[in-house]
């Protein structure tokens, strides 16, 4: 090994930025529609209409059973021969449009165990009241149990994304150009492996470490005030 | 564009004189190998490193809390990488060498699951520990059983029944994150799948077929520790068994 080279890494720092661009949109599309997804999924799992909660229990237990990478393979391969049946023709849809998709179906199966847990530990009475008063199903939803149950599971749906976060680095299965993926592709081309790799994990573990310190501040917080 | 189905290519002959549902099971094999060796690295490890934080040496609290927040903050497959392409070359150049020609790609490929899946054991077996009465130590203590006595025969035994549950996911964690292990060269069963759409475009069939087999196997994990768990309760005192 011929020292450590910091040129490599600044020479091709726009790059590498780019792609921690990507992991950052991807977290944050994946977030927001893993969590609307989830707690709808969570509803349906709760509802009393058996073959509704069938359905949610199914999607979750399935995507909970297999590995990332699969999924990110197997959705990427399959969604164009799914259009296909609608527009007629095979079209590729392309290795970085196809993960927001994935990790949104994927992560949402996560997200909606987690609010699960949140709307069960809401008191049963409170919805009662809610009905008393004359809410529908959709109102004690969103003015009684939904706003406690998301405040209550807030630090532990942040910890789910910080998990987000580092997973979207198995895009690498579809050679997606994500944070690793533009440190692995430089690598291929310059062959630093101590510089990319080193770089890509110190970032990665300022950014997650930082973040769950927030987490855990703010679980403290909501602990006090609950 | 019409999908052409064929369930009977998994009997079709591949280039190297294998059928295709042999690389599948010779896929599983693999995976389960590595899994279950990662697995007993990560519990060993998990649990002296769970057990040191708990302890009141600063020292060893402070480096158990290092490797769980180093481990935990990296996405594995950073750490695989770290494992398989750094590290030989900080390794003085001779070792370095061996390690990449000699040294079978699955070595560093189990070791790195294994010490990844260490740091959330260690976090677990600590929970557990300190979810248990403070009185409980000092009462051994007061016995006059030594510090490793008392872990050995009055804090770990329930610590662990405690954590069986999500000891339980964690093991079944480790058989999904095994198929990571591909990206340096394992020939597990996700390897295998994408090899083998590679080969043969039949993406639905095989997906079909490797989803269950992942299905499968996290069951049966689950069936397993459902049944220690069972096993080990003590009576009166953790009442949900794995049912």
């Amino acid at each position: 090994m011929s020292g450590f080279d910091f040129a490599v890494i600044t020479a091709n720092w726009a790059y590498l930025a780019k792609g921690l661009r990507y992991t950052f949109q991807v977290t944050a599309f994946a977030m927001a529609g893993g969590i609307i997804l989830g707690t709808v999924l969570a509803m349906m799992r709760l509802s009393s209409v058996k073959p509704v909660s069938l359905f949610a229990a199914a999607y979750v237990n399935l995507f909970r059973s297999i590995p990332l990478v699969q999924v990110i393979l197997a959705f990427y391969l399959i969604i164009p021969i799914a259009l296909a049946i609608f527009t007629g023709e095979m079209k590729p849809i392309g290795a970085e449009n196809s993960a927001y998709f994935t990790f949104t179906i994927f992560e949402a199966a996560y997200y909606s165990e987690i609010m699960r847990a949140g709307i069960q530990s809401i008191p049963k009475g409170q919805v009662g009241a809610g009905y008393a008063v004359g809410f529908t199903y959709g109102q004690v939803m969103r003015f009684v149990v939904l706003p406690q149950a998301f405040r209550n599971m807030l630090p532990i749906l942040l910890t789910q994304t910080i998990i987000l976060f580092q997973d979207i680095s198995l895009v690498y299965a579809i050679g997606a150009t994500d944070f690793f993926g533009a440190a692995d592709k430089i690598n291929q081309r310059d062959l630093r492996p101590v510089e990319m790799y080193m770089t890509v994990a110190v970032v990665y573990f300022v950014i997650c470490f930082s973040l769950s310190r927030v987490v855990r501040h703010l679980q403290q917080k909501i602990a006090i005030i609950r | 564009m019409n999908y052409h189905w064929n369930w009977t290519f998994f009997f079709d002959v591949a280039d190297d004189g294998e059928r295709y549902f042999q690389w599948i099971l010779s896929g599983l094999g693999w995976t389960v190998t590595v899994a279950l060796c990662a697995l007993v690295i990560a519990l060993a490890l998990g649990s002296i490193l769970g057990v040191i934080r708990t302890t009141p040496n600063k020292w060893l609290v402070g480096i158990g809390d290092a490797y769980v927040e180093i481990f935990r903050n990296i996405p594995l497959i950073v750490q695989l990488f770290l494992w398989y392409q750094v590290f030989p070359e900080i390794l003085p150049k001779g070792v370095g060498d061996w390690v990449k020609q000699d040294l079978p790609d699955v070595i560093p490929a189990v070791f790195g699951l294994g010490w990844y899946t260490a740091a959330r054991i260690a976090e677990q077996v600590k929970s557990g520990i300190l979810s248990l009465p403070r009185g409980q130590t000092n009462a051994g203590l007061a016995m006059g059983l030594t510090l490793p006595q008392v872990y050995r025969y009055v804090l770990l035994p329930m610590a662990y029944r405690i954590i069986l549950p999500t000891l339980t996911s964690e093991s079944m964690n480790i058989f999904k994150n095994s198929s990571v292990t591909y990206a340096v060269g394992v020939l597990e069963l996700y390897f295998q799948y994408k090899q083998i759409i590679e080969k043969t475009n039949q993406v639905l069939e095989i997906t079909i077929v490797v989803t269950t087999i992942y299905f499968i196997l996290a069951f049966s994990v689950n069936r397993i520790m459902a049944f220690i768990e069972n096993r080990v309760r003590v009576p009166g005192y953790i009442t949900s068994g794995g049912k």
